[in-house]
C-alpha cells in the first residue's frame, strides 16, 4: 500500500478565524494554578510595525522532565510529569495584537544526532495575509543549553536573538515580527 | 520500523520521518494578489528544520473537546437554519493512503447568506438566528469524518475590485504530529467565482487547487432530505515499511 497522495494545500484562516479556532482553555497549556506556572507574553507585528489583531499563536512543548505523552515518541509515551499539563497552546490576538500562554519549561531534548536540544516551545503563527502557517521557536533566556542547541546553532548569530524569550513580571515575552526589521526566524518543517 | 526508513544514531534515538511537501504543495506566503501578504509573509528565507522530537511528536486531543452536536450544524439552536441542508463527509489521510485516526477536524463557515456569526463581518447580507457555522468532528478508525450543515454563501470581500470569495467551509486539522497540522479550505465543484479569487488560485499547481475542492456525491446523499459533497483530506506522508502498516491497521 504504497498510493502516493498528493498534500491538501494549505489556506489562510482568514479574519473569521476566532468562530472555529477559539477554545475558553486554549492559552492554557497547564491549568491555572499549576505550581512553577509562567505566562508567556508577547505581541505580533507586521511589516509596517502594525500589531496583528487577527493572528492565532500555537505552542506545543515537552513537559519538564523533557519527555512526550505521544506514541512516535521512540523513549515510549508517558504520563505528563505535571498534571493536567496538555503540552498544546492556542491563543488568538487581541485588538493590541497580544497574545497569551500559562506554562512551565520544558526539559531539554536528546538529539538523534547526539546533541541535547535546549528547553523550547515550537509555535505555529496563523493568521489573515499568512497563506500557510509559519513556524518559529522560543528559547529561554539564559539556559546553558542554548549554546550547545542544533537549532540555535544553525541560525545565523545576528538573528538568533529573535527566538530568544525576554524577561516578563509574570514570565517571559516573546514578540514575533512576521516581517521587516528583526524579522522573527521561521523554519521550513 | 527498520533502519532504512528512519534514523538510527549514537544515542539509539529512531525517530519516523515525515516527507517534506512538494515546493508546489502550498501557495507561497507572498502572493501579490492577496494584497494582506505584502505586510505579513515573511521576507527572509525559511531556515531548514530538521525534524526532531517536537516536530514528530503533536497534541493528540480528543473526545473531551466535542459536544454531542458538534457535528451537526443544522441541529444546535431549537429551529433550523435557512439554507439548503449538506452533508460534508471524507476521509482524513497521509501521503500513503494510510487514514489518520481519532483526529480533531475543527470547522467554521458563512450561513447560506454568505455572513460570519462575528463581530467584524458586517456585509448587508442577514444573519441566522439559527446558524453559528462552527463544527468539531473526530475521524473514526478509518480517517472518516461527517458534519451536517448548510451550503455557505459567497461573500464580497475588499481584496480588489468587485472580489467575491468563492463559497468555502474553513477546515483546521492536526494529525498525529506537528509536522502535520493544516488549516485549509474546502471548495464547491464548478464555482463561477474561481477565475477572480486569489486565495484559491495562490496556490499554483491546478492539480493542486483540485484538492481543496469537494465532490458532489450522489451516492452519498439522504434522499428527501440532504445533499452530499465528499472532501478527502490529505496530510503529509510518513516514510514507513509494510510491518508497520500492519501494526497501524486497527
Ligand atoms: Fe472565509
Amino acid at each position: 500500500m504504497s498510493e502516493r497522495l498528493g498534500v491538501t494545500p494549505a489556506q489562510t484562516v482568514g479574519p473569521f478565524l476566532h468562530l472555529g479556532l477559539r477554545w475558553p482553555d486554549g492559552p492554557y497549556v497547564v491549568p491555572e494554578g499549576t505550581p512553577g506556572a509562567f505566562w508567556i507574553r508577547g505581541q505580533v507585528f507586521d511589516g509596517a510595525g502594525a500589531p496583528v489583531v487577527d493572528a492565532l499563536v500555537e505552542s506545543w512543548q515537552a513537559d519538564p522532565d523533557g519527555r512526550f505523552d505521544h506514541p512516535d515518541d521512540p523513549r515510549g509515551a508517558r504520563p505528563p510529569a505535571v498534571p493536567g499539563f496538555r503540552g498544546f497552546g492556542r491563543s488568538e490576538t487581541d485588538a493590541h495584537g497580544r497574545y497569551a500562554l500559562l506554562t512551565v519549561k520544558p526539559g531539554p531534548l536528546p538529539d538523534p544526532d547526539g546533541a541535547i536540544e535546549a528547553p523550547h516551545l515550537t509555535l505555529s503563527v496563523f493568521a489573515r495575509g499568512l497563506l500557510h502557517r509559519v513556524v518559529t521557536r522560543l528559547y529561554f533566556p539564559h539556559d546553558p543549553a542554548n549554546a550547545g542547541d542544533p537549532v540555535l546553532r544553525s541560525v545565523d548569530a545576528e538573528r538568533r536573538g529573535t527566538l530568544l524569550a525576554g524577561p516578563a513580571p509574570d514570565g517571559f515575552r516573546f514578540d514575533i515580527r512576521l516581517q521587516g526589521e528583526n524579522e522573527t526566524v521561521f523554519f521550513a518543517v | 520500523m527498520t533502519q532504512d526508513t528512519a534514523d538510527q544514531t549514537g544515542n539509539g534515538l529512531v525517530l519516523p520521518r515525515y516527507r517534506r511537501d512538494d515546493v508546489d504543495a502550498h501557495p507561497p506566503l507572498l502572493s501579490p494578489g492577496y494584497k494582506s501578504t505584502a505586510v505579513r509573509a515573511p521576507r527572509q528565507p525559511l531556515i531548514y528544520l530538521p525534524h526532531r522530537l517536537t516536530e514528530i511528536t503533536g497534541p493528540l486531543l480528543g473526545e473531551g473537546r466535542l459536544g454531542e452536536l458538534d457535528h451537526d450544524l443544522t441541529r444546535q439552536h431549537d429551529g433550523e437554519p435557512q439554507g439548503q441542508r449538506i452533508i460534508v463527509h471524507g476521509r482524513v489521510l497521509d501521503g500513503d493512503g494510510r487514514p489518520v485516526p481519532h483526529t480533531l477536524v475543527e470547522i467554521w463557515q458563512t450561513n447560506a447568506a454568505g455572513r460570519y456569526r462575528h463581530a467584524v463581518d458586517n456585509w448587508p447580507a442577514p444573519l441566522d438566528p439559527n446558524f453559528d457555522g462552527v463544527g468539531r468532528a473526530l475521524t473514526d478508525e478509518r480517517g472518516h469524518y461527517r458534519f451536517v450543515t448548510v451550503q455557505p454563501g459567497a461573500y464580497p470581500w475588499k481584496n480588489h475590485d468587485n472580489a467575491w470569495r468563492p463559497a468555502h467551509i474553513h477546515f483546521s486539522l492536526f494529525g498525529r504530529a506537528f509536522t502535520q497540522r493544516l488549516v485549509t479550505q474546502m471548495y464547491f465543484p464548478g464555482d463561477p467565482l474561481f477565475f477572480q479569487d486569489p486565495i484559491f488560485n495562490s496556490v499554483r499547481d491546478p492539480k493542486a487547487r483540485e484538492r481543496m475542492i469537494a465532490r458532489y456525491d450522489h451516492a452519498g446523499t439522504v434522499p428527501e432530505w440532504a445533499l452530499a459533497y465528499e472532501f478527502d483530506i490529505v496530510l503529509r506522508g510518513r516514510e514507513s515499511t509494510p510491518f508497520e502498516d500492519e501494526d497501524d491497521d486497527e
